[in-house]
């Protein structure tokens, strides 16, 4: 679960970790009365959105009047920001964050995150934060250093203040940043992170450490040992369109995208090279399917029913293989409830291989499916892709 | 001979009552696998599936001389059943379990660190040796026993690729799903070792997949090797849309943003041949034997 900045603040600031002071706002009107609360001179005004990069694509605003602070909310709320790290389609502004600005003397960074070739927790730190680390560190990789840190108990242990010399030499601003490091591992062992990252993290010019910003992904799988958490969980969705809400409860990973091929396809890596098989064949998928191994014939039926309801489809794509849990003949039969509701006809082109793939055959056959029968799944692709232009025609 | 696995290991099952551990070790007895006994925390002493069940590893361990342990255990234990398995110093772990935290999955790689345990997994479909066994929960009815090594990061594309090596006349000396956790066990590159090493594996099939950077490290031991054997990879997702990211930390950590683009890159450059598609595995390998 990736949480957004005020949030990540807020949870930070409960470990020790110092924020500038700030509020949220979901309105323009809200954004100039916080301005007016807070009376300072320059107001920072950054847009509430799940990905980085945001102060390139203007998400991120300076304003030197409440009257500016609300001029620059009314624009970027309900606008959708575009940054390197959103995707094309970018991201819905929904909120903003506004905050008193801090005058910074430098700029650092900070990050705890799991790396996953070592499977370790490892820290990295730079003197050099803020824009375009990324890049900097790919052309200078001195420039973030890095510390494994060893789990004991519910500590992360490790040279932090070894760590912190390096970034800063001089005290009292050292054993500062030991102790914010110390703070972050305790935040993050303590809410179950998988990634926590302050960038920049600012010297101010009055010699505090201050974080401006905060990035934190929490692990999913650990939210029924920290239940307190999972209230956030409805506040930090983007968004999405209700049907990927309504599969997931249906035991299906649903994504819509905007072909006109609807894919049902159980199993990710399978899911993944449907998608790839289509596109191959000159297609475009109108959505990614992946068909858990615990859903069942009626969940089958209300994923199928998902794509029968989208008017964009021109054809349906069935990939399936029956694995040792879920069985070809289950995905036959949810077809045909789906099919029995929706009433809707549309070209199918069914490939299926595994368990059960013969019997799944007279399940189609007994419930009245009209299907393209693909015996291997390019061929199955390129089918499904004909039959699409043929409607479309 | 297989990887992991040989016609003598007996295996054991932590959590062998749960309804899902029922079902598949039934699956597994009928395949003819070793699976000798169950352990369950306060249910010692009962029989289930008509084998013994112990309250520890360490008893099942002692009682039966079972080397290797399949976990079926509910993610908030799974940790701690590995742990205990690690302990005992069996050989092998094998975890289906899905949705364990990360944090306690480090806990189980620092208590891997220095033991003689090797573990696949969690959230894998497991490891299947034709002919000798099966320690997961994936279908069989396509395996046939041959001579293709498949070390994946995909259950279902193992099934598809079974099916297609064995249509292709091949079939497979083993199947080894390294899981789908960003912090698992044995990797793509610890296995693709495992069958360099292996006499009977004449041929090693790779599936990976976008994100991370396992494949690069399968293109790095490839580089170094220059091994006989044909090594043909997959890699699924080439056309899926770019990710949403969260700042740079995942990125400067592992040094990879993990599209197919690079991967198919790196692996190309160390000599491995890039099947055309998910359709065609089966075929490229066969025509990489010839």
């Amino acid at each position: 679960m990736d949480l957004f900045e005020h949030q990540a603040k807020r949870l930070l600031a409960d470990y020790g970790i110092a924020t500038p002071v700030g509020e949220t706002a979901r309105t323009a009107d809200k954004a100039g009365q916080i301005a007016r609360r807070l009376g300072a001179s320059t107001y920072v005004v950054k847009a509430q959105v799940l990905a980085g990069d945001r102060k390139k694509a203007g998400g991120i605003r300076f304003a030197s009047t409440p009257g500016e602070v609300e001029t620059a909310s009314a624009q970027l709320i309900g606008s959708t920001l575009v940054t390197s790290q959103t995707g094309e389609a970018g991201a819905p502004v929904e909120a903003v964050h506004i905050e008193e600005a801090v005058k910074v003397a430098q700029n650092l960074y900070i990050a705890i995150t799991v790396d996953k070739r070592s499977g370790r927790i490892v820290m990295l730190a730079s003197k050099s934060g803020g824009e375009d680390i990324e890049a900097r560190a790919g052309k200078e990789a001195s420039l973030i250093e890095r510390l494994d840190l060893t789990l004991a108990g519910q500590k992360l242990e490790g040279d932090l203040e070894g760590l912190a010399a390096r970034i800063v030499p001089n005290e009292p601003l050292r054993t500062g940043l030991a102790t914010l490091m110390r703070n972050l591992a305790a935040a993050f062992v303590g809410l179950d992170a998988t990634q926590v990252e302050i960038n920049p993290l600012a010297v101010t010019v009055d010699g505090q450490l201050v974080a401006l910003d905060a990035k934190m992904t929490l692990d999913d799988n650990a939210l029924f040992r920290r239940p307190e958490l999972d209230a956030l969980r409805g506040a930090s969705k983007s968004p999405a369109d209700p049907s990927e809400l309504e599969a997931q409860a249906h035991q299906i990973n649903y994504l819509r995208l905007d072909g006109d091929i609807g894919l049902v396809v159980n199993g990710a890596g399978l899911a993944l090279v449907t998608h790839d098989l289509v596109v191959d064949a000159g297609g475009r998928p109108a959505n990614f399917m992946d068909i858990r191994t615990t859903a069942t014939s009626l969940d089958i039926a209300h994923g199928f029913g998902l794509i029968l309801k989208n008017p964009a489809v021109r054809a349906v794509y069935v990939n399936v293989h029956g694995g040792g849990m879920q069985r070809c003949d289950t995905i036959a039969e949810g077809m045909g409830i789906a099919m029995r509701r929706s009433g809707r006809r549309v070209p199918i082109v069914i490939r299926m291989a595994g368990n059960n793939a013969a019997f799944a055959a007279t399940v189609l056959k007994n419930n009245g499916i009209d299907y393209i029968d693909a015996d291997d799944m390019a061929e199955g692709a390129a089918a499904a892709v004909a039959a699409a232009r043929r409607e479309a025609a | 001979m297989a990887i992991l696995v040989t016609p003598e290991t007996k295996v054991m099952c932590q959590g062998l009552t749960g309804r899902a551990a029922t079902f598949h070790c039934g699956r597994m007895l009928s395949y003819g696998t070793q699976l000798v006994a169950g352990v369950v925390p306060g249910k010692g002493g009962r029989t289930h599936l008509d084998l013994p069940v112990y309250n520890t590893v360490a008893e099942a361990k002692e009682a039966t001389g079972a080397s290797a342990s399949l976990v079926f255990v509910p993610p908030e234990h799974a940790a701690a059943a590995m742990i205990e398995g690690i302990e005992a110093e069996l050989d092998l772990l094998v975890c289906v379990t899905e949705r364990i935290p990360v944090l306690d999955m480090v806990r189980v790689r620092q208590a891997l660190a220095g033991s003689k345990t090797k573990l696949v997994g969690p959230n894998s479909q497991g490891i299947l040796a034709p002919g000798i066994g099966q320690l997961g929960v994936m279908t069989t009815v396509d395996a046939r026993r041959g001579g293709i090594g498949i070390a994946s990061r995909s259950a279902s594309l193992t099934s598809e690729v079974v099916l297609q090596t064995t249509r292709a006349g091949l079939g497979q000396s083993t199947t080894v799903g390294v899981g789908g956790d960003p912090v698992h066990g044995l990797s793509l590159k610890d296995t693709v070792e495992l069958f360099l090493n292996d006499a009977d594996t004449s041929g090693i099939i790779v599936i990976g997949e976008i994100g991370g950077t396992d494949e690069q490290d399968v293109a790095d031991l490839i580089k170094s090797r220059k091994p006989k054997k044909p090594v043909v990879a997959l890699i699924a997702g080439r056309h899926a849309p770019p990710e949403r990211r969260m700042g740079h930390a995942g990125a400067l950590a592992t040094q990879g943003a993990g599209t197919a683009a690079d991967k198919i890159k790196a692996l190309e450059q160390a000599g491995v041949l890039i099947a055309p598609d998910a359709a065609h595995v089966g075929a490229a390998m066969r025509e990489a034997l010839m």
